[in-house]
């Protein structure tokens, strides 16, 4: 085979690999949706984060908006400190209210902001102030059973008296 | 009898003895290339001829493997995640095994029996009719020659295949779970996004081919240095080569995978 036409081949091999890694990164992956650079950094205190990972999605309205990027547990104040990168494209209130959701029934779980009514918006370092622990399943079976025992002591009482 | 106890017992000492021999002189012939491969990544064209072998002539059967590969992970993650109402998850699931798993470990599989063979048994059959000795004759050093390029070509192509493996994989899947079956598009795509993370998934898979691309084509050059200059000593030394790289590429893929993937918490 000649030269020039091996030359060809190999480029042309060249190219359909680094093509296939963009494809990879960008439609595959999630460079083309969201990239760290252009993002903000946010701290949320959380009482119990129940399974939330390093990762998970920020989603407002259902729309992915960023992701946790560092779960730490403070000594001081003994919760759990999230902080996340929100992709600054998207502004949010000073206010905003953020909770550790679960999508569906045993799906994963992730944070969801609910924008308050601020005029000021969250800047890079800022803290959330307001936040809702996650559901963690015993702690509500165990209140439920609690609340039906109180229950059927107090009814109990009723019929004596 | 003891006789015959003492010599099984020298036959296993000889092989311990002759695999250790055998390593240290395949590490001393590893460096030896790296060493002497600059003049092979100044004369370029060496490498671009042998990239043509390894890289272009693989690519049909990378491509075709690639394809069936991620059709039968789209039909079985479809069948298996129906069950659990979750069957847009399919394109998460195709994505994430091709790109963590398959497509690295199979196409370095493939790639150790399609071009390792062939590095092996051309270098061996040079050495056999001794144009390897005839180099050295002329004072080109084989090493830097004939080894080096091999090397260099099989370390650039193999990522590059790997990626074509998954990127047509990744297709096969979309074919199969959305144009076949009818899973919606846009959730199946939209999904894979939000779960594949480009440093997590995609760069860790680049790192385990680029370990995998040095490996095969390390064991291959010197399988077919070290081949013993004879017909029979040639098709060993090429069965020596598939068996061994597919044994690296599996444990290097264990060793890699517990470094990379312990859990995201």
């Amino acid at each position: 085979m000649q030269r020039a036409t091996m030359d060809l081949w190999v480029g042309l091999f060249v190219m359909a690999g680094i093509g296939a890694l963009l494809v990879l990164a960008l439609k595959v992956g999630n460079l083309g949706t969201y990239s760290a650079n252009d993002s903000y950094e946010v701290t949320g205190n959380f009482e119990n984060i129940g399974g939330l990972k390093v990762r998970a999605p920020v989603k407002s309205a259902g729309v992915v908006v960023g992701r946790v990027t560092d779960i730490q547990f403070s000594t001081e104040t003994y919760d759990a400190l999230v902080i996340m990168n929100i992709d600054s494209r998207y502004k949010f209130p000073k206010d905003t209210f953020a909770s550790i959701l679960t999508s569906g029934l045993i799906g994963e779980q992730y944070i969801g902001l609910a924008a308050g009514g601020d005029e000021a918006t969250l800047k890079d370092g800022d803290t959330i102030m307001k936040t809702n622990s996650a559901l963690v399943l015993e702690e509500m079976i165990g209140k439920f059973l609690f609340n039906k025992a109180s229950e059927g002591s107090s009814s109990e009482n009723s019929d004596k008296n | 009898m003891p006789r015959r106890i003492v010599a099984g017992i020298q036959s296993v000492g000889h092989r311990v003895i002759d695999s250790i021999w055998r390593l240290g002189y395949a590490s001393r012939f590893f460096l030896l290339t790296l060493i002497k491969s600059g003049t092979s990544l100044h004369r370029f064209t060496l490498v671009i001829r042998e990239l043509y072998f390894t890289g272009v002539q693989s690519l049909i059967i990378i491509l075709v493997s690639g394809l069936f590969v991620g059709m039968v992970l789209g039909l079985q993650g479809f069948e298996t995640l129906q069950r659990y109402g979750a069957e847009s998850a399919v394109g998460t699931m195709v994505a994430l095994s091709l790109l963590r798993e398959l497509g690295p470990v199979v196409s370095a599989l493939l790639f150790a029996s399609r071009a390792g063979s062939a590095i092996t048994a051309e270098i061996g059959l040079m050495k056999a009719t001794e144009q390897l000795a005839a180099m050295e004759m002329m004072a080109v050093d084989p090493i830097a020659r004939v080894v080096a390029p091999r090397f260099w070509a099989g370390v650039i192509s193999m990522p590059l295949l790997a990626a074509l493996f998954s990127a047509i994989g990744v297709y096969g899947g979309y074919l199969v779970a959305v144009i076949l079956i009818g899973v919606d598009e846009g959730s199946f795509w939209s999904q894979m996004q939000g779960a594949v993370d480009f440093r997590y998934d995609v760069v860790n898979g680049i790192i385990k081919t680029c370990v995998f691309g040095i490996a095969v084509t390390a064991i291959a050059v010197f399988e077919g240095y070290d081949a013993a200059p004879t017909a029979e000593g040639v098709s060993g030394a090429t069965t020596r080569t598939v068996v061994t790289s597919s044994l690296a590429i599996l444990g290097l893929d264990f060793i890699l995978t517990s470094f990379m993937f312990r859990g995201m918490g």
